[in-house]
């Protein structure tokens, strides 16, 4: 089969072997027999855990056996041995050791095959090995098949039954094997057999998976550490063989003296547990090892295992150079895709320039720039960090000091790289974890800033995930001209504004973008001439005034003229704004609450703008100047509009407390009112179930019917409640203009401050659950009323009763462990999609393809649209060529 | 070792969940793969005991196309090399 012949870079072989006994004596420098590691005079002692012949970590001293240090020759240590008194049982290899028993006779350690079993196993294999398949499963088979047999086929003997004591004792028909009995057994399994045992002869033998000489790692890999006290700490590994050390010299010492077996079988026992624990610490069915402080210690497999082990933390991934981490906080002034660095943060980082003839003199006079020590940015100069020469094949880094400046610049020679400090208009990318997608790393153009705190447009949160209640975020500069290159083109915050997963823009105003925007061009508000110009002085407006309107002598502009200085002349939009009402009648164009928005030749006519014009996920105008203008218009436009909004809401004022949601006794005593209905409804409805006259439901049993009847009723309580205190909270109420503009909030959350809080839930029904037939004593038993079961009739503002308060709680914890449950549990699972996808994309050819070749889709997603660049899926938006064409543009 | 099924049994081929499966002609074969500029072994495989290929007697080292409904495109067109089963 030509299945497996394509792939480009292929992995010829891994093969993993044992070491045996012999090799280990032969690579060992030493055999290690004392417990001891330093003496009296802090001397290493010889043949110890420190012995100087397995390497060395302390600089200048030289190794005994290799003659090198630690540092410049890099002496890599060396292993030593210790020879164990009896043999031990290797955790890692226990199952491998049962199978091998399962499949073998005790007494000539022959395979339990017959010879015509054995021989069409083997040409089984040899099949399979010729094909280059995977011969696991044959190999299963072949143990299954050899454990079936009752009696030896070769010698007669009777088979025993093997079990797996966990972790690392055998049973023989219930009667413990000791590891010697093991490894004798072992022993006897002739090389013939081994390939049904999938064991390689030229790289183990099955007895060697029972130990007899330990390998000591080098000094290297355990170093002892030396505390500011001067004593020292030795590693955990190295704990651990002084363990193994002290109870192999007993178990010798006992036995060579003829102590009872118990005594001897206790301490081969304690013996074999410490090298378990050695090898892995979190073995199941026995304690960890502990330090004398209770932490379990970290042994070899822990140090390999897991988020935290060598592979996922060291070699997947690693620490970085030319990164910065520091505090965010906002500022409204930068554009979307610029960064605020502070001075000390662009002092350290730096970017290699190479020296040419056009830029020498420009690099000589970096070099010589004094680097001052203000807080002005304007005063910033970048200075240069190092200076890379290359003489004679060898690389030179030479730090730049005030003393050595002036000389290093004289000598500075083409071809030389300097590595200069940063500058504004510098690409850098700005990452916020967890990295959930692709626009949690973005390229922006640094902007060096006095302080201390990373600084960027408020716009760009959404799609990072950031506040300022203390995130800290990751900056990384681009050392290259190719990666430069490439982040510019695919990376900087525009080129992200629409997103991959639907093609609608992710970044757009938010909050008080959005209402002071509202402020600005709701219904026909005019703004003194003055006032009108400090507006538009935010956006550095050069074009034709907006129309002014003259009355009794003052002068004045409307807000829908302003706004549309920031639309360009050929758009011509109508939609519906988010204040819409829904009204039955819609009486569009004339709309009495503005809500209908129509654009005409980049001038806005009339509606509202909020939400649903520059928001993002919904904004329609920022989406138009993005799909016809480019991103490079739509960056401008958000960045216009953010200054625009904030300017304008600053001029009119805008505060929001809690006498928002203030509403008069009037409307209080009809939500009262309302309330008592409804709990009116709810004692009928319960006296009609108790009186058996209620009726079911389809499909419902009565008791669900009762309970989605109630819900039904607290519901529409909750929403009346809502109504009444909405009719008397009007637009002049800035919790309102913001819940209805889409910049923050709802209706809802004022409904509930104002209103009622409505019925708590856990797990999507009325509470239930608490005391025996009840959910707190302060009810009856078996009261199936509202208040008993989780219903709040209170609002935020007058407070809720303790029955309530408890009922809330409830129902916000239910929450608080949703959202963390959620959290871990999604993570896991991208973790796991995103191994299996990672090699996987779209081929020039629009074919979908994995790293081998092989093809996952012959057209990327059915149909080979890009969803960044669809509208809303779909590769083109009829709806628009139609307007487009009815209107004859 | 492939199964035969008895043909009249069931139309598997016409129940609506089951695509329409082509084996391609010797001549479309050699085009499609030109076309794609691929080996066969880089396409998706389907095994010469899948219900469907019995039926349409697709034997191991030809080509199927399957061309199944799509919620994205209308339809979609898929291949797959017919590969003989382990058993």
């Amino acid at each position: 089969m030509e299945r497996a012949r394509s792939i480009t870079k292929k992995i010829g072989a891994i093969s993993f072997s044992l070491l045996s006994p012999n090799e280990i004596r032969k690579m060992s420098a030493t055999k290690v027999i004392t417990a001891d590691t330093y003496d009296d005079d802090g001397f290493p002692i010889a043949m110890g855990l420190m012995d100087p012949r397995l390497g060395v970590v302390e600089p200048g001293l030289r190794c005994k056996t290799c003659g090198l240090r630690v540092g410049k020759d890099k002496c890599p240590g060396h292993f030593g041995h210790i020879d164990l008194a009896m043999p031990v049982i290797h955790v890692g290899l226990v199952k491998s050791i049962r199978d091998s028993l399962r499949a073998s006779c005790r007494g000539c350690g022959k395979i339990l095959l017959t010879e015509k079993q054995r021989q069409e196993y083997m040409d089984e294999l040899k099949k399979y090995k010729s094909e280059g398949r995977d011969p696991t499963f044959v190999l299963k088979q072949i143990i299954k098949e050899s454990v079936k047999a009752e009696k030896c086929p070769y010698c007669d003997r009777e088979v025993g039954k093997i079990e797996l004591d966990k972790p690392t004792s055998i049973r023989e028909n219930g009667k413990k094997l000791t590891p010697s009995e093991v490894r004798e057994w072992l022993e006897k399994i002739p090389d013939e057999d081994l390939p049904l045992l999938d064991i390689d002869v030229r790289s183990a033998r099955p007895e060697w998976m029972v130990l007899t000489v330990l390998p000591v790692p080098p000094v290297t890999v355990r170093p002892s550490v030396t505390l500011e006290s001067g004593e020292r700490s030795e590693d955990d590994l190295t704990h651990k063989l002084v363990d193994v050390i002290r109870i192999n010299q007993r178990l010798q010492e006992n036995r060579d003296a003829g102590a009872p077996q118990l005594i001897v079988e206790d301490l081969w026992e304690l013996l074999q547990y410490h090298i378990t624990t050695y090898l892995d610490n979190q073995t199941s069915g026995i304690p960890p090892a502990r330090h004398r402080s209770g932490r379990p210690l970290k042994t070899l497999a822990q140090r390999l295992k897991g988020k935290e082990g060598r592979f996922r933390s060291n070699l997947s991934g690693k620490r970085v150079n030319f990164s910065a981490r520091t505090v965010i906080s906002p500022d409204p002034n930068l554009s979307i895709n610029e960064i605020g660095v502070p001075i000390q943060i662009a002092r350290e980082l730096t970017i290699p320039i190479k020296v040419t003839t056009h830029n020498i003199d420009w690099c000589k006079n970096l070099i010589r720039q004094k680097v001052e020590m203000s807080d002005d940015p304007d005063q910033y100069r970048p200075g240069v960090n190092y200076v890379i020469r290359e003489t004679e094949g060898m690389k030179q880094r030479i730090k730049i000091t005030e003393k050595n400046a002036e000389d290093v610049a004289e000598k500075l020679e083409i071809g030389g790289i300097i590595e200069r400090q940063l500058m504004n208009g510098d690409l850098s990318l700005f990452n916020r974890q967890p990295s959930l997608h692709r626009m949690s790393m973005m390229a922006h153009r640094v902007k060096v800033v006095p302080n201390k705190t990373f600084r960027f447009n408020l716009s760009v949160c959404p799609p990072y995930n950031a506040d300022f209640d203390g995130d800290e975020m990751n900056l990384h500069l681009l050392q290259g001209e190719e990666a430069q290159a490439e982040a510019e083109i695919l990376m900087k915050v525009q080129e992200n504004i629409l997103s991959p997963r639907f093609g609608g823009a992710i970044i757009g105003g938010i909050h008080d973008h959005i209402s002071g925007c509202f402020l600005l061009t709701h219904q026909n508000k005019k703004i003194s001439y003055d006032d009108a110009s400090h507006i538009l002085s935010a956006i550095k407006y050069e074009g034709k005034t907006p129309n002014i309107i003259e009355e009794n002598g003052n002068r004045y502009m409307s807000g829908k003229d302003i706004f549309s200085t920031l639309l360009p002349d050929d758009l011509n939009l109508e939609y519906r704004a988010k204040t819409c009402l829904n009204c039955e009648v819609c009486t569009a164009p004339k709309c009495p609450n503005d809500a209908h928005v129509i654009i005409k030749k980049g001038i806005l006519k009339q509606g509202t703008v909020d939400e649903n014009s520059i928001g993002a996920f919904k904004g329609k105008i920022l989406d138009r100047i993005i799909r016809d203008h480019g991103m490079d218009a739509g960056r401008s436009f958000i960045d216009n509009v953010t200054r625009m909004g904030i300017n304008s809401i600053t001029l009119f004022g805008f505060t929001t407390s809690i006498d928002d949601e203030d509403i008069p006794e009037e409307a209080k005593r009809q939500i009262q009112e309302g309330l008592e209905k409804a709990m009116n409804k709810i004692r009928s409805l319960v006296k009609a179930y108790e009186n058996n006259e209620l009726e079911s439901l389809p499909g419902r049993s009565i008791e669900e019917t009762l309970e989605m009847e109630i819900m039904r009723v607290t519901g529409r309580a909750r929403d009346m409640a809502g109504e009444i205190a909405g009719k008397h909270l009007g637009l002049n109420n800035s919790a309102v203009i913001m819940a209805k503009s889409g910049a923050r909030g709802s209706m809802l959350n004022l409904s509930q401050m104002s209103g009622c809080v409505g019925q708590q839930a856990v797990r999507g029904e009325r509470i239930h659950r608490g005391y025996q037939y009840r959910t707190l004593p302060h009810f009856k038993k078996g009261d199936l009323g509202a208040r008993a079961k989780g219903f709040v009739a209170s609002c935020y503002k007058t407070g809720l009763t303790p029955t309530e308060y408890f009922f809330h709680s409830m129902g916000g914890r239910e929450g608080l462990v949703d959202t963390a449950v959620r959290t871990s549990r999604s993570g896991y699972m991208q973790r796991r999609l995103i191994n299996a996808l990672e090699d996987v994309k779209v081929e020039n050819d629009g074919t979908v393809r994995h790293s081998g070749g092989q093809i996952i889709q012959f057209i990327y997603g059915e149909d080979g649209i890009d969803p960044a660049r669809s509208t809303n899926g779909n590769a083109v938006d009829i709806n628009r060529i139609i307007t487009d064409i009815k209107e004859g543009i | 070792m492939a199964k035969t099924i008895e043909k009249k049994q069931l139309d598997i081929l016409h129940h609506k969940l089951v695509p329409l499966h082509l084996v391609l002609s010797e001549k479309e074969r050699e085009e499609f793969l030109k076309n794609f500029k691929i080996t066969p072994d880089q396409l998706p495989k389907i095994l010469n005991t899948d219900p469907v290929a019995i039926y349409i007697d697709a034997k191991p080292g030809q080509i199927v196309k399957i061309i199944r409904k799509s919620h994205t495109a209308k339809e979609a067109v898929a291949y797959r090399l017919v590969v003989e089963s382990n058993e």
